[in-house]
C-alpha cells in the first residue's frame, strides 16, 4: 500500500531550477499578450533586443560545451525555459537554434564546433532544414549532394525551416551517394531569392521555403558523425517542441480558467456548469502527463547518444504533448463560445499554435509508429 | 538502520521463499482485489495464504516484536511487497485491518486496544470491514445518518451500511455513526468506532456484484448494543479519526502493515495476451491500429507511473500545487477501467465467454478484471465527483 520508494525517473537539478525561475520572470515580464499580439504582423516575429538580452544571459548556449563558449549543461537544462517560453507564447529563434547546435555539438568536427559553436552560443542563429516534403518520417531525403569535381553541391528545397530569415547557418539533411549527411550551410552562400517566407497558421512563428541548388560546399561542410546527430536532433527537436508545447497548454488552461471563472451565463458562474468543468479537468490532466514526461525526457537524456530510453522518453513526450495542446486549444475556443470565434480572443493564438506544433518535428502518429517499433516488438 | 547489503540479502530470502511456497493454482479464479472475496472457498484460501505470509515473518514486519511484528525497519517490508507484488503471489485479503484499522490502533489506540486487536489482523484470525458508506449517500460521508445513542454502558446503533466489504466474513468493523444530530457542522456530530460484528441486531446481507459473484454486504443495525468503550478518541472526533483512517490507506505516512491489497494488471500482462493472438494469419501485434492504440495505453502507463516522481518536485508542480494528487485516483481508475475495456476487444469473439467457460481467455480473467474495475472508478467517490473535486479544489472553477 505504501510505496516508499524513490522515484529517480525524474530529477530536477540545480542548475534546471535556476533556469526555471529566471525564466519564468524573463518571459512573463518581456512577453505579456500585447506584446505577442504586436509582433504578430512583424517580418521576424520576435524582438530583436529580447533575443539578445537571452543570449546575453547565456542560454542561447545553454546545452554547448564549455570549451566553445557554452555552460556545458545537458539539454535538460534548456526544458524550463522552452517550457516559459511556451507559456508566454515567447517567440526567439532559441528553439530553432538550439537544436542545430546541438547537431553540431553531437555530429560535428573540431573544426565545425570551433567555427559555429561560440557564435551560436554568442547569439547566431542555427536551424535545421530538413524537410524534403510533408512527411517528416520519409527515410531518404530528395535534397541530394553531388560530387562536382573537389566540390561538392546541394540540389533541392527544403519546406518549413524554422527562423530561415534570420538564421547565419542552416544544418541541412542531404543524400550524398547512398548516404544521409548533415551538412552545414553558412547563410551567406545562398542566393539572394533562395528564402521564401511562408504564411504560417501560427503567426506567432516563422519558416521559409529554402532553396539550396547550386549552393557549393566543401567536404570538410560534411559532419562526420551525421548519422547520429541526424537521429539525436530530431528526437531533441521533438522534445523542445513538445516542451514548448506543454508551457503552452498551460497558458490555455488558464485562458480557459480565467474565463470560466468569470463569465456569467444563465445566471450562473459558466464554470459551474459540469459540461464545461469536467473537459477541463482533462485538459489539466493531459497538460500534467505532458508535463511529467518532457521532464522525464529531461533527466534521462545526456550529453552522450541517445539510448533507448531517451528515445522513447522524448517521442512519448511529443505525442502526448501536442495532443495535449490540441484538445486544449480546441476546447479553448469552444469554451469561449461566441467569443472564441474572434480573432481578439487569444484561445486562437492558442489553437493556432497547437496547429503549428503538432507536425514539427514529427506528430503524434509519427512517435507513436517508432514506439511501436521499440515497445512492442 | 538497515544496511543495502542485510537490504540485498533479505530481497534474496524473500524471493527464495516465495519460490518454494507460492501455491498452485487453487482451480478457482483468485480475486485480484479484496472486495472480491465472494466465497467461503476463496475465503478459506485467503486466509491460510496470509498466515502462512505472516507466520513466515513477511507482514506487519514493522509493527511492534509484541503485537505480532517484527519491529523492523518498513524497508524489509517493501521489499517483502515488491517481491511478492513481482511474483504474483495471491493478495493479503484482511485489507481494511492491515492497512486502515491497524495503523490507526497503533498509531491512537490505547495498549489494551493494541494487545486486543494487532495480532489477529496479521494472522487472519479477525477479518476486519469497514462502515463507512451508506445507501443513500454514496460518497457523501459527511451525511451519514446511522444514529449512535448512548445508553448507559453502551451505544445503540440504528441504521444501515452499504458497500461492506467481507460484511458477513467480519470480526470487527471501523464504524462511522452520528452521535450528535444537532451539532453545527454535520462532520462534528460523527464517532468512530470499533464495532464488534457479532453484537445483537447486527445483519449483513450479501451483494450480488455484476460480476456476478460476491465481496461486499449491506449491514443493518437494529437496537444494535455497542460497549461505549468501543469508541476511538471522543464523541465527534469520528471525522478526524475516518480522515486520519484514509491517511494510512493513501501511504501518506507510513504504518500500514504490508502485504499487496491487489493484484496489479498493467500493460505487460496486456501485451502478453496479446502476443498469441492471430488474425488472418498475422500475430495481432503486426496490426497497426492495434500497435497505435496499445502505445497510447503505453504512454498513458508511463505518465501514470512517472506522476509520483514529479509530485515530489514543487518547482514543477507549482502552477497547480495539489493537482497531481488529487487527480491521482481519476487519473488511474479511469485508465485501467479504459485499458481492461480495450483488452476485452482484442479478444474478437472470444471476449463474449465469461468466467466458467472453458475455451474463455485465461479463463476469463480479462472479462472479471474490466466489470470489477468500476468498484475503483464508482467506490472512493465516483469519477464524476473526482472531477468536480479537481476542478473546484485544483482549478478554483466554482461550485456546482
Amino acid at each position: 500500500m505504501t510505496n516508499r520508494s524513490t522515484n529517480m525517473a525524474i530529477a530536477f537539478s540545480e542548475e534546471q531550477a535556476m533556469v526555471l525561475d529566471s525564466a519564468k520572470d524573463f518571459c512573463s515580464s518581456k512577453s505579456d499578450i500585447t506584446t505577442v499580439r504586436s509582433l504578430l504582423n512583424t517580418e521576424i516575429g520576435f524582438a530583436p533586443q529580447v533575443w539578445s538580452e537571452m543570449a546575453e544571459l547565456g542560454w542561447a548556449g545553454i546545452a554547448i560545451p564549455e570549451q566553445y563558449g557554452g555552460s556545458g549543461l545537458s539539454i535538460g537544462a534548456v526544458v524550463p525555459l522552452v517550457e516559459s517560453m511556451g507559456r508566454h507564447l515567447l517567440t526567439t529563434p532559441l528553439i530553432a537554434s538550439t537544436i542545430a547546435s546541438q547537431a553540431i555539438t553531437r555530429g560535428g568536427s573540431e573544426q565545425q564546433k570551433e567555427n559555429w559553436l561560440p557564435k551560436l552560443a554568442a547569439g547566431a542563429v542555427g536551424t535545421m532544414a530538413l524537410l524534403d516534403n510533408e512527411d517528416f518520417g520519409t527515410s531518404t531525403s530528395t535534397c541530394l549532394l553531388e560530387d562536382l569535381g573537389s566540390e561538392l553541391q546541394l540540389q533541392g528545397s527544403k519546406l518549413l525551416v524554422a527562423d530561415a530569415a534570420v538564421a547565419d547557418v542552416f544544418v541541412v539533411s542531404a543524400r550524398h551517394n547512398d548516404n544521409q549527411v548533415l551538412v552545414l550551410v553558412d547563410a551567406s552562400e545562398l542566393s539572394a531569392d533562395a528564402r521564401i517566407s511562408k504564411v504560417l497558421i501560427d503567426e506567432t512563428k516563422r519558416a521559409c521555403t529554402v532553396n539550396f541548388s547550386g549552393v557549393k560546399v566543401g567536404a570538410d561542410n560534411i559532419m562526420p558523425h551525421s548519422d547520429t546527430a541526424l537521429r539525436d536532433s530530431k528526437l531533441i527537436g521533438a522534445l523542445l517542441l513538445a516542451t514548448e508545447a506543454t508551457g503552452t497548454c498551460a497558458a490555455t488552461l488558464d485562458c480557459v480558467v480565467d474565463y470560466l471563472t468569470s463569465r456569467i451565463q444563465f445566471g450562473r458562474l459558466i464554470g459551474s456548469y459540469q459540461a464545461l468543468k469536467h473537459p477541463t479537468v482533462d485538459m489539466l490532466i493531459q497538460m500534467d502527463s505532458a508535463r511529467t514526461l518532457i521532464y522525464h525526457a529531461a533527466t534521462v537524456i545526456g550529453q552522450g547518444p541517445l539510448d533507448r530510453d531517451g528515445e522513447i522518453a522524448c517521442r512519448m513526450a511529443k505525442a502526448q504533448a501536442t495532443d495535449a495542446l490540441m484538445f486544449a486549444g480546441d476546447r479553448a475556443i469552444q469554451f469561449h463560445g461566441g467569443m472564441g470565434f474572434t480573432y481578439d480572443c487569444d484561445a486562437q493564438l492558442y489553437l493556432r499554435r497547437a496547429l503549428w506544433s503538432q507536425h514539427q518535428y514529427g506528430d503524434a502518429q509519427h512517435h507513436r509508429s517508432h514506439l511501436a517499433n521499440l515497445l512492442l516488438d | 538502520m538497515a544496511n543495502e547489503a542485510d537490504l540485498k540479502e533479505f530481497r534474496r530470502e524473500v524471493a527464495d521463499w516465495i519460490k518454494h511456497n507460492k501455491p498452485s493454482d487453487p482451480g478457482f479464479l483468485l480475486p485480484q482485489t479484496f472486495m472480491e472475496v465472494g466465497s467461503e472457498q476463496v475465503l478459506d484460501f485467503l486466509r491460510e495464504w496470509q498466515h502462512k505470509v505472516w507466520s513466515s515473518g513477511y507482514l506487519g514486519m514493522a509493527w511492534p516484536e509484541q503485537y505480532g511484528g517484527r519491529g523492523m525497519s518498513p524497508l524489509f517490508q517493501d521489499i517483502a511487497d515488491a517481491e511478492m507484488k513481482l511474483a504474483r503471489v495471491p493478495i493479503c485479503f484482511n485489507v481494511i485491518g492491515l492497512g486502515w484499522a491497524g495503523p490507526l490502533i497503533l498509531d491512537k489506540g490505547t495498549d489494551y486496544e493494541r494487545e486486543k486487536y494487532l495480532k489477529g489482523i496479521l494472522n487472519a484470525e479477525d477479518i476486519w470491514c469497514q462502515g463507512f458508506s451508506e445507501p443513500s449517500h454514496g460518497s457523501d460521508l459527511g451525511s451519514i445518518q446511522t444514529k449512535a445513542v448512548r445508553d448507559g454502558d453502551d451505544y445503540v446503533v440504528n441504521g444501515s451500511k452499504i458497500w461492506t466489504t467481507m460484511g458477513n466474513y467480519a470480526k470487527y468493523m471501523i464504524l462511522l455513526a452520528r452521535t450528535d444530530s444537532l451539532a453545527e457542522r454535520k462532520y462534528n456530530g460523527l464517532s468512530f468506532f470499533l464495532a464488534p460484528m457479532d453484537a445483537q441486531g447486527i445483519s449483513t446481507k450479501p451483494i450480488k456484484k455484476l460480476t456476478g459473484e460476491y465481496g461486499f454486504t449491506e449491514t443493518f443495525f437494529n437496537d444494535s448494543h455497542i460497549p461505549a468503550d468501543c469508541m476511538m478518541g471522543e464523541e465527534g472526533q469520528g471525522w478526524r479519526i475516518a480522515m486520519q483512517t484514509l491517511q494510512y490507506e493513501r501511504g501518506a505516512e507510513a504504518g500500514a502493515a504490508g502485504g499487496i491489497s491487489i493484484l496489479s494488471i498493467v500493460m505487460n500482462d496486456l501485451l502478453r495476451m496479446a502476443e498469441d493472438i492471430e488474425r488472418d494469419g498475422q500475430p495481432l501485434l503486426k496490426d497497426p491500429i492495434t500497435r497505435d492504440n496499445l502505445v497510447k495505453f503505453l504512454i498513458e502507463e508511463k505518465a501514470l507511473y512517472l506522476a509520483e516522481g514529479r509530485m515530489g518536485i514543487p518547482a514543477l508542480c507549482a502552477d497547480y500545487p495539489n493537482s497531481l494528487a488529487l487527480s491521482g485516483k481519476l487519473r488511474s481508475t479511469e485508465y485501467y477501467r479504459r485499458m481492461r475495456q480495450y483488452a476485452l476487444t482484442l479478444q474478437g469473439a472470444q471476449s463474449a465467454l465469461y468466467v466458467g467457460d472453458k475455451e474463455a481467455v485465461d479463463g476469463g480473467f480479462w472479462q472479471r478484471a474490466y466489470l470489477n474495475n468500476f468498484s475503483t472508478t464508482i467506490g472512493g467517490g465516483t469519477s464524476q465527483v473526482q472531477a468536480n473535486i479537481v476542478g473546484e479544489h485544483v482549478l478554483g472553477l466554482p461550485k456546482d
